[in-house]
């Protein structure tokens, strides 16, 4: 496998896009090298000598008609599948009761926690930035939005990238599979601070976050 | 036709000896001399543009001047050369003449450099491959190919040409302005680009918006003039299912650009009184919607793709046929696949949205239309396969740029089905994996199809030959620099490298990623030295080349027909007559190996008269 390509996967639908990627880049792959041998072969084959005549035709209507077809069903089919994975992502909404809301603005992430009471606009919220804290094997919600222009809400090792626009709150969901600190880059041009644009992701343990938690909140 | 049209062409040409030098070679209304300035207004632009990309790219490599611990060999050479070898600093060379605040004795900002990308691409976009594959091949091809004396409106040309060349004006001029030029990226995607804090950018951006109005202007005239050329004039017995691919390309772009451009016009309106009237059309303080500009935008920007491909996919399918002796394989499956591009193309501006915050729903419904539409470029490239198949190839220098074109394109259209699944664009999205897939089409394909196409209409358009063994050297530099500059940036995209960031150091997992950039920048200054023999060929070409012939190829379209370089008015007193096809190659009817479009066969009565 070619797996040194893509960053490490480390979420729960993660596995369902590297294996859309893979299947789309097998077949692209064969179409391509068949594609090009063939055209190498053509060359040779067909190269110019004196005195050979080019064979007069005009087209094959069958051989149209295949080509024509085969790639269609296999594009129809591609969409398909990605359809299934798609909707995993983007229309589920599986319940939890870790939520954060990001608010993105030049050049940071806002990143504002509820707080032991899992409410937001109550007396306990607390905002800190550039860093997300999570706890490992659970959904996390993430209300995501902009202060300023847009920007990008990017976790590669989660494949999850989301835009955040101003005028408009998002939800997306994740669920990390692996305890860890990841990059959270800007993956949307924001402005002259665009690049370096970057929070960081840490997914915990259970006991760690709790252990976290009280750091934040002691009470 | 018969004697007014007689007359005419002979005052058209008795006048063309009392035009001075300015109506000949400035004003001209001679749709000839007019492709020619858009050619060469357009190579300069490539200069600008080729060398705002080399910045781009010494900076990757070496953010910030910094060649970073263990520099390679390649990079060691560069330092010696250019740089200071004790602290490790290397400038971009050749720029410490740029004041600051643009650049800091050779090292680039951040600011400066948002606005090289903005910038290369703009001008890359609007100012070399449309001018040249629309402006320049539109012009000079279409009233000879369709056999005409030259466009519709010859007046409407003209203009159209100098009011383009404003635009240009407009465009180079923001780097003057204080703020520097826009830097907002191509796509100039509100409210980064609506609110000048948010950029810095002031006036700079404003020009971006008023030039691209002009240029909207000046594209409007051409395709007005080339549809109504098109449909209009065609010469006798030259039915649209006679017209050569490379006309029926011209025809379906100029339909997509007078139909796209006045929705970019619109929302460069809309942006430019944001910026300067306190409107709010995209800015949600004051109720407007951001995802609006990128509806508008794209829905104009997507067929824009189409526009800079199609004449491209024309012209190769001009030169295969051509130099593989044979005729196109499926005519009309090649013609109508474009006509299908041309509908597809208006339902998939939301691929390039997916992450944007669009509705998922929708985002599904675009990914199938984007499926359906990579299916008219399947069958253009099995067809172009089928042509090469059972031919007598000679391998000249177009030939080689249009091999070159569907072997590149191949690699560009099979990368954008990776972007068109949903999920899978999740993660792609925004990296350099696009930036790959815009290069394999916008480069490999239009930029290869525009150099086949000099090579193959220089005989025509100046009369003399460019030189082959140059030539070589031009394609070999070319194909090999460009693999190398642009095919890892599918690597590093998968990667998660993103684009349009300024300093790839700045993040520890693009670390093990940043040997590929130093890799693709040295093939870059590579694929730019390639183009020097190009410029050496062509500016030599253009006055010492051995003079060409009538029909130097053995090729079968109208504008062979005409002398070379052709007069004023194109044909003499008779314009010529079509009796058949434009690809009959090798045709057992006759003994040559071509047939030209407009040669009467004795033993077969002409339907035509």
């Amino acid at each position: 496998m070619l797996s040194w390509w893509l960053p490490q996967n480390v979420s729960t639908y993660g596995g369902d896009v590297d294996r859309l990627f893979y299947l789309i880049f097998y077949i692209t792959g064969v179409s391509w090298v068949l594609v090009q041998v063939s055209m190498l072969v053509f060359l040779f084959l067909y190269r110019h000598r004196e005195g050979r005549r080019a064979t007069y035709t005009h087209g094959n209507t069958t051989l149209e008609i295949m080509w024509t077809i085969v790639p269609a069903l296999i594009l129809i089919m591609l969409g398909f599948m990605s359809k299934a994975t798609w909707d995993t992502i983007r229309h589920t909404h599986p319940p939890s009761t870790t939520v954060v809301q990001i608010t993105a603005k030049q050049f940071n992430w806002e990143v504002l926690y509820p707080g032991p009471d899992g409410k937001f606009d109550t007396d306990d919220d607390k905002m800190i930035e550039n860093d997300l804290h999570v706890p490992v094997n659970q959904v996390v919600r993430v209300r995501l939005s902009s202060k300023d222009v847009i920007h990008s809400f990017f976790v590669p090792q989660f494949r999850l990238k989301q835009d955040a626009v101003p005028g408009r709150v998002i939800e997306v969901w994740f669920e990390a599979t692996l305890p860890g600190v990841y990059e959270l880059p800007c993956a949307e041009l924001c402005g002259f601070g665009h690049s370096g644009m970057l929070g960081h992701v840490t997914v915990q343990t259970a006991e760690d976050y709790q252990a976290w938690n009280k750091e934040q909140w002691p009470s | 036709m018969t004697s007014p049209a007689h007359a005419e062409a002979h005052a058209a040409h008795a006048e063309h000896h009392q035009l001075g030098f300015v109506r000949t070679y400035l004003f001209s209304t001679d749709h000839k001399m007019i492709g020619r300035q858009f050619l060469f207004m357009a190579l300069f632009m490539m200069i600008i543009g080729g060398s705002l990309a080399l910045m781009m790219r010494w900076e990757l490599a070496w953010p910030e001047g910094n060649v970073g611990p263990e520099p390679n060999a390649a990079t060691r050479v560069l330092l010696k050369l250019f740089g200071d070898a004790s602290s490790g600093d290397l400038p971009i060379p050749f720029t410490k003449w740029i004041p600051e605040p643009y650049m800091y004795a050779g090292h680039m900002p951040p600011e400066f450099y948002n606005a090289a990308f903005t910038m290369h691409a703009t001008i890359m976009i609007f100012f070399v491959v449309m001018p040249i594959l629309v402006g320049c091949f539109g012009n000079f091809l279409i009233p000879l190919m369709i056999g005409a004396r030259d466009m519709a409106f010859p007046f409407l040309n003209m203009l159209s040409f100098w009011v383009g060349a404003v635009a240009g004006v407009l465009m180079l001029a923001a780097f003057f302005v204080p703020g520097g030029a826009a830097a907002g990226g191509w796509t100039s995607y509100a409210p980064l680009s609506a609110v000048p804090t948010y950029t810095g950018v002031t006036w700079g951006q404003n020009l971006w918006c008023i030039s691209l109005i002009v240029l909207g202007a000046s594209s409007l005239m051409g395709s007005i003039n080339y549809i109504t050329t098109i449909i209009n004039m065609r010469a006798p017995g030259m039915t649209y299912f006679r017209l050569p691919l490379t006309v029926w390309s011209l025809f379906i772009t100029a339909v997509l650009l007078l139909l796209a451009l006045p929705v970019l016009t619109a929302a460069l309106a809309m942006l430019l009184l944001d910026r300067m009237a306190g409107t709010s059309f995209f800015l949600p303080a004051g109720g407007g919607e951001p995802l609006l500009w990128q509806h508008l935008f794209w829905f104009f920007g997507h067929p824009e793709v189409y526009i800079m491909i199609l004449p491209g996919m024309g012209i190769a399918s001009e030169i295969l046929p051509v130099f593989a002796r044979k005729p196109i394989f499926g005519y009309r499956a090649m013609a109508f696949s474009m006509i299908g591009i041309a509908f597809l193309g208006w339902i998939v501006w939301g691929h390039h949205m997916f992450q944007s915050g669009m509705n998922p729903t929708l985002g599904t419904s675009f990914m199938i239309s984007t499926m359906v539409i990579a299916v008219p470029s399947a069958i253009k490239t099995f067809n172009w396969l089928g042509t090469l198949w059972g031919g007598n190839i000679r391998f000249t220098i177009p030939m080689l740029f249009a091999l070159g074109f569907v072997a590149m394109f191949v690699i560009g259209g099979l990368s954008g089905i990776f972007m068109a699944s949903t999920p899978v664009d999740i993660f792609i999205h925004d990296t350099y994996f696009i930036v790959a897939h815009i290069h394999y089409v916008l480069f490999g394909g239009s930029i290869f199809a525009i150099f086949g196409a000099i090579y193959f209409w220089f005989p025509k358009m100046f009369g003399r030959m460019m030189n082959n063994f140059l030539g070589y050297v031009h394609f070999w530099g070319t194909l090999i620099f460009y693999n190398g500059t642009f095919f890892p940036m599918h690597i590093i995209g998968i990667g998660g490298h993103m684009r349009r960031i300024y300093n790839p150091m700045q993040y520890e997992f693009l670390h093990p990623l940043q040997h590929w950039n130093v890799f693709m920048t040295v093939s870059a200054l590579g694929l730019g030295l390639a183009q020097i023999p190009f410029v050496i060929n062509f500016l030599y070409s253009l006055f010492f080349g051995p003079k060409a012939e009538r029909n130097p190829w053995h090729s079968n379209t109208l504008e062979w027909v005409a002398v070379t370089p052709p007069p004023h008015g194109n044909f003499g007193p008779t314009l010529p007559t079509v009796y058949r096809g434009p690809y009959e190659y090798s045709s057992p009817g006759v003994e040559e190996d071509y047939l030209p479009q407009d040669r009467l066969l004795s033993d077969r009565p002409a339907h035509a008269h």
